[in-house]
């Protein structure tokens, strides 16, 4: 069963494509990585699903519904959860309220619910409720914003290079929680330019270049390809 | 005392004189029909000098200082106290509140004529600056052009008037919908427009609203403005001396009192108050409802906003809507006031005086902001006796400010929202 079906999907910055007919599957319950270098078309990709920019033609089905020409807003709102590039966290807000805002079209009961759990995954989180995200490390402030994506209780999350600028020890922390969610039956799409981590955790996973998708095939295969191995593997 | 302190107090001094010796150094004395420039006294200039020493000592001492005035604050008991507690503050401030609107209410009563007409003037400020510290404070939209809703108010209630008849009751709603229409209309083609580029519409905006009531010379009379607007009624009691409109009595002779021409100042400061204090209370609500949370989190990042589901166009015609609507209301009572209105009143200076509040309140802050709208009308009232220094002084003023408290009056500080409180 699909989550998320990209069909021949093209996108276009005005005149420029950057994306030249992208198809991509997720399926429920799986980690999907996407890796490919800067440039690539990466960040693109995701910010297609989102529908900002819209998809110039292809489709982009989320559980069985057409969202290609959906807007944002509609789409944010359908079971999707996306924790964009550089965290981008709500900085003079606090932690707790920073995670309010993820659940700002739930109910209050739900809000504290999901909360609670978020606190459970990350219980630095919890310790820090009351101060401002502005002024936690860069690690903290991914977990804020992994747990602030949570807080709408998606069935899919979409991640944009969660390890950016992180120290090695917290990169492997996160991988851990990414790891948990698939447990909890969350479909996770993953961005990447750490591809070996990413790749390893994956179920399957696909290499983009230049707006294209160039292999697809089970995270292991992918990390034993000899060209994944040159390319984004250092050799 | 580095070489380039000396260098940049030479520098400071001299500017000084450039800018000091003109204006105060010449006069303009007429002789007959001409006028004739003469060279001020040489007292005037011996004071420039002064002033341009003062400075050159100033800056060449200026770490020395600034040292002793950092150490300053350390003397000051106030300084080093614990922030008080949520609940206990919210508490202190509104019993506060109660207390300063209840002595507003009773104020006019003991005054001067003109102490009262200044005070409603001050209030439409307040709304004023209330309505854009949604836009601007809240949502972080810079929006230049906020007299245009201002003015749309004010006329509104004119042009009713004037060729309906309809009475300052009727208008004041319909004036603050249509300027919210306004809001609304100006939204659609801003949305996509941020910082800089935002203000330029905007600022445009403004200057086309006034630019057709300048022009729309049928309708609004053009440059000539539009005089004859009626005061408000008190339940069809009308405050003049001789009741304008048929079947309406006057107030002064329902009660039996002696008319007086106060009664109606009075009357319409309250008023004001009163519809200040409706929009104090309406804007500080929306800002705990989502709608509040909504703005401010558009304001800290708008991807990171959006990413949650929540919509952009929503979000942003929220806030320019109801903006618009306070000033519409402003709008309606400043035409009531004054009785006559023109395009002159809502030039640019008007939209950049009420941004200068909005920002020297402290921006999102409802209790700065509503300091920063008394401090600024009043300031140059007070300074009338400096008469052609005022707006110096006003400056002066502004950028000392900015310099010492660039955050504002009083910051704002969020109000913490406890979901568990609630259980």
């Amino acid at each position: 069963m699909s989550m998320l079906v990209l069909e021949d999907v093209h996108t276009h910055y005005g005149k420029i494509e950057a994306l030249h007919g992208v198809s991509v599957e997720v399926n429920k319950g799986e980690i999907v990585s996407l890796i490919g270098a800067n440039g690539a078309g990466k960040t693109t990709l995701l910010m297609t699903v989102c529908g900002s920019p819209q998809a110039s033609s292809g489709r982009i089905i989320l559980e069985g519904r057409d969202i290609t020409r959906d807007p944002t807003a509609s789409i944010m709102r359908s079971g999707i959860a996306i924790v964009p590039e550089g965290r981008r966290v709500f900085s003079g807000l606090t932690v707790e309220e920073n995670l309010h805002m993820g659940g700002f079209f739930n109910t209050k009961a739900e809000i504290r619910k999901s909360q609670d759990h978020v606190y459970d995954l990350f219980p630095r989180l919890k310790e820090r409720e009351h101060q401002r995200a502005g002024t936690m490390s860069g690690g903290e402030q991914q977990m804020l914003a992994i747990g602030r994506a949570l807080m709408s209780k998606p069935s899919m999350i979409i991640l944009d290079e969660p390890s950016l600028g992180l120290a090695p020890l917290v990169i492997k922390q996160i991988f851990e929680i990414i790891g948990h969610l698939r447990e909890e039956g969350i479909t996770v799409f993953l961005v990447e330019q750490n591809a070996h981590q990413a790749l390893n955790l994956a179920d399957r996973g696909y290499v983009l270049e230049t707006g294209r998708i160039r292999l697809h095939d089970t995270g292991k295969n992918l990390l034993a390809n000899p060209d994944v191995q040159n390319a984004y593997l250092g050799g | 005392m580095a070489a380039h302190n000396l260098k940049h107090a030479l520098f400071c001094a001299i500017v000084t004189l450039v800018i000091a010796y003109p204006i105060l150094g010449f006069n303009l004395t007429s002789s007959g029909t001409n006028i004739v420039l003469e060279g001020a006294k040489t007292h005037t200039i011996g004071l420039v000098l002064l002033a341009a020493v003062a400075v050159f000592l100033f800056q060449l001492f200026r770490d020395n200082i600034t040292g002793l005035l950092g150490k300053a604050p350390a003397l000051n008991p106030l300084a080093n106290r614990q922030p008080m507690e949520q609940s206990k503050r919210l508490k202190l401030e509104s019993t506060l509140l109660t207390l300063i609107i209840v002595g507003a209410l009773f104020w006019p009563f003991f005054v001067s004529r003109g102490s009262v007409d200044l005070a409603t003037l001050v209030l439409i400020y307040v709304m004023l600056a209330l309505g854009l510290n949604v836009v601007v404070g809240l949502a972080g939209l810079l929006d230049l052009g906020y007299v245009a809703f201002y003015a749309v108010g004010a006329y509104t209630f004119a042009l009713l008037s004037q060729y309906y008849g309809v009475s300052f009751w009727f208008a004041l709603p319909l004036g603050a919908l249509l300027a919210a229409l306004f809001g609304l209309v100006l939204g659609f083609p801003v949305l996509r427009l941020r910082g800089d580029y935002l203000a330029i519409v905007t600022l445009g905006f403004g200057e086309i609203i006034r630019i057709l009531l300048n022009n729309m010379t049928n309708l609004t009379g053009g440059p000539n403005g539009i005089g004859g607007i009626p005061d408000p009624t008190l339940f069809g009691m009308e405050f003049g001396r001789r009741v304008k409109e048929e079947g309406n009595t006057s107030f002064h002779e329902t009660f039996g009192i002696a008319y007086s021409s106060e009664h109606k100042i009075i009357f319409l400061y309250l008023i004001a108050l009163v519809l200040a204090v409706i929009t104090a209370l309406v804007i500080r609500r929306l800002m705990r409802m989502p709608v509040g949370r909504a703005w401010e989190a558009l304001r800290e990042d708008e991807i990171a906003a959006r990413s949650l589901g929540l919509s952009r166009t929503a979000v942003k015609l929220s806030a320019f809507t109801i903006g618009a609507f306070f000033a519409g209301f402003a709008g309606t009572v400043f035409a009531s006031k004054q009785g006559f209105i023109s395009p002159e009143s809502f030039v640019f200076l008007e939209s950049a005086i009420i941004l200068a509040i909005v920002v020297l309140g402290g921006m999102g802050s409802q209790m700065g902001v509503i300091l920063a709208a008394i401090a600024v009308t009043i300031l140059p009232e007070l300074a009338r006796e400096f008469s052609e220094y005022r707006m110096l002084i006003f400056g002066a003023a502004m950028v000392l400010m900015m310099v010492w408290r660039p955050q504002g009056l009083l910051p704002m500080r969020r109000i913490h929202i406890e979901l568990k409180a609630q259980e």
